[in-house]
């Protein structure tokens, strides 16, 4: 099969606020069909490509294409920009009825009114909104408002859709429910999105790349599976949930074995790529074990510590357990099991790790 | 108080038995309070529009200048009209000093700045992400500024009743470029003036009544279709 054409392309893009340069990418590409998560810190550029991507912001250098056309005019713009939608973090609706907010970008568009009217009722229905058709914008809910700016956005059916932390200022529940009918409807039009987010399980849930940026740069980018489990340097690590990130040196490989000297003690990996000399050892805490007393039957005797809890807080279902093995690590332990052991700050626990749960990255020294 | 109710009665009559020289005087006012106004909110609200949206250097004091417009002295734009429209001020040859529309320019002048002051800050005041996310709509720039004149259209509206407001109830610009002319350039505010001045206070009370009821109709007016299309 022929590989279809990016729906959008960038090209050598500079973006610079004041002096400061917010944004360099030497080349980015969002091919059809394709959802990506954009993560970073604040202040990394994440909005800025979007709005980039959208035709909305003028890069300083650098070519946008939008499948395969140089986006150089206005009116290049105008028309990409019909064929895009938007949504940002604040539902932004206009003072009036939930229908005419909707029908908003098909008016912009020139449509006649008997299509504009079933349209919007369509979008209406696929967000669950149809009954406040006819209310004011203004005495929504925080979710209703933010669906009602998802359905604006989706009513013009777009080819991409980009979401600026739509989410973030809503309630759990409501962003559940959102983000399942958004999903449903993203994957049944079939239409490309780029999602900013801080939200890791939101980006390994909604896309299938994810892009790391940092300082205006893209610092990795993969696959959802391969940035969590494989970050590629320490900052990726720590942004996305690699908690435990050990400085080490590596002693030597034996028996398909890579022994790392850390502060509690030698760990043992199966690694296959050795960054360096110095290395970062990086352990998600969920494949982290943590025990009382005899070890259960399955774990070998490798990267076995003895650890005191210094802490423990509450992550969701699970119970995040902090512990001092001569090193600061973090851990997940499942609400039962806690309620079986009754774990208190001050005991000691065993911990043990797979060697192939270890993924090494460069140490200080080999970061040029 | 029995001068006041004289005088309420007063206006009372002149209005119901449809004196003409009253309703002459009442009319010249709206005509040129309402054609100066008209001339200000389309002024005002485009360069007001402009000012809003764009960012140039020196846009500051440009800013500052239109607020500092919002509190111009009639007195003192009656005398700057007078000397240019003055037979031998530049714009004399046009010979319109004392004539309703010297008045209508005073006018102008007045509410322009008040009407542009208040479309700047109504403008501003919008979220600053909603210009984004007409864009992204998909809208042309004439579309987005229709937007925003829609979404601003309350502090717009009162923007308008700021303007005929402070144009309705001026007097000092109105006299020195209008000349109080009878039956050509006497409006309701000059006309009081001038009567209060020679001690008819009855009159000057009924004047005072109709200017009164005049400018709470035209506000009611605008009031009412500031308020109505609000959906539920």
């Amino acid at each position: 099969m022929k590989p279809s054409l990016p729906l959008i392309t960038l090209e050598n893009i500079k973006i610079f606020r004041g002096r400061v340069k917010v944004l360099d990418l030497p080349t980015f590409s969002l091919n059809q069909r394709e959802m990506i998560s954009l993560i970073g810190p604040n202040g990394s550029g994440k909005s800025t490509l979007l709005l980039t991507l959208n035709g909305l912001l003028k890069p300083a250098a650098g070519k946008i294409l939008f499948k395969g056309r140089v986006l150089d005019s206005n009116q290049a713009l105008l028309e990409s920009r019909r064929r895009m939608a938007m949504v940002f973090q604040e539902p932004l609706l206009f003072d009036t009825t939930v229908f005419n907010n909707v029908a908003s970008g098909l008016k912009i568009r020139g449509i006649k009114k008997e299509k504009i009217r079933t349209r919007v009722m369509e979008y209406l229905e696929r967000f669950n909104i149809g009954h406040l058709a006819g209310r004011s914008a203004r005495k929504l809910s925080g979710g209703e408002a933010q669906r009602t700016s998802l359905a604006r956005a989706l009513a013009t059916e777009p080819e991409v859709l980009f979401l600026d932390e739509p989410f973030s200022a809503l309630d759990p529940p409501t962003r559940q429910s959102i983000i399942t009918d958004l999903e449903r409807i993203i994957r049944e039009t079939g239409l490309a999105a780029v999602l900013v987010t801080h939200d890791e399980t939101e980006a390994i849930r909604l896309s299938d790349r994810i892009l790391v940026l940092n300082r205006g740069e893209i610092v990795q980018t993969g696959e959802p599976r391969e940035i969590m489990n494989r970050p590629v340097n320490r900052f990726v690590a720590e942004f996305v949930g690699m908690e435990n990130v050990i400085p080490g040196q590596v002693l030597g490989k034996s028996q398909g074995r890579v022994s790392i000297s850390i502060p509690g003690g030698i760990i043992r990996t199966s690694a296959a790529d050795i960054p360096g000399e110095k290395v970062y050892c990086g352990i998600r805490p969920e494949k982290i074990q943590v025990w009382k007393g005899e070890s259960p039957a399955a774990i070998a005797d490798e990267n076995v510590f003895q650890g005191r809890v210094t802490a423990v807080s509450s992550n969701g279902p699970f119970l995040k357990v902090f512990l001092d093995c001569g090193l600061p690590l973090s851990a997940y332990m499942s609400r039962e099991i806690l309620a079986e052991e009754k774990i208190k700050t001050g005991d000691t626990y065993s911990i043990a790790f797979r060697p192939e749960d270890i993924h090494l990255m460069p140490g200080e020294d080999e970061i040029s | 108080m029995g001068l006041i109710l004289e005088g309420i009665i007063k206006a009372f009559q002149l209005l119901f038995t449809l004196n003409p020289e009253v309703l002459r005087i009442t009319l010249l006012s709206l005509q040129v309070s309402g054609a100066a106004t008209l001339f200000s909110v389309f002024v005002g609200i485009s360069t007001g529009m402009i000012l809003a949206l764009s960012s140039f250097p020196g846009k500051r004091f440009l800013v500052s200048m239109v607020n500092t417009g919002m509190g111009l002295p009639p007195v003192v734009v009656g005398l700057f009209v007078m000397i240019f429209l003055w037979r031998n001020g530049p714009f004399g040859f046009l010979g319109i000093l004392y004539t309703p529309l010297a008045m209508i320019i005073a006018q102008s002048a007045i509410a322009t700045p008040i009407v542009t002051g208040i479309t700047i800050a109504a403008i501003q005041n919008l979220p600053p992400m909603l210009r984004l996310q007409i864009k992204s709509l998909g809208a042309t720039r004439l579309q987005m500024v229709w937007f925003l004149v829609r979404e601003a259209r309350l502090p717009l509206l009162a923007a308008v009743m700021a303007g005929f407001g402070g144009v309705i109830s001026e007097v000092g610009a109105s006299i020195m470029v209008g000349g109080n002319i009878k039956g050509y350039s006497r409006v309701l505010t000059t006309a009081t003036v001038m009567e209060s001045g020679m001690g008819n206070f009855d009159v000057a009370i009924a004047l005072s009544v109709i200017l009164l009821l005049l400018t709470f109709l035209i506000n009611y007016l605008l009031t009412t279709i500031q308020q109505r299309e609000r959906p539920r």
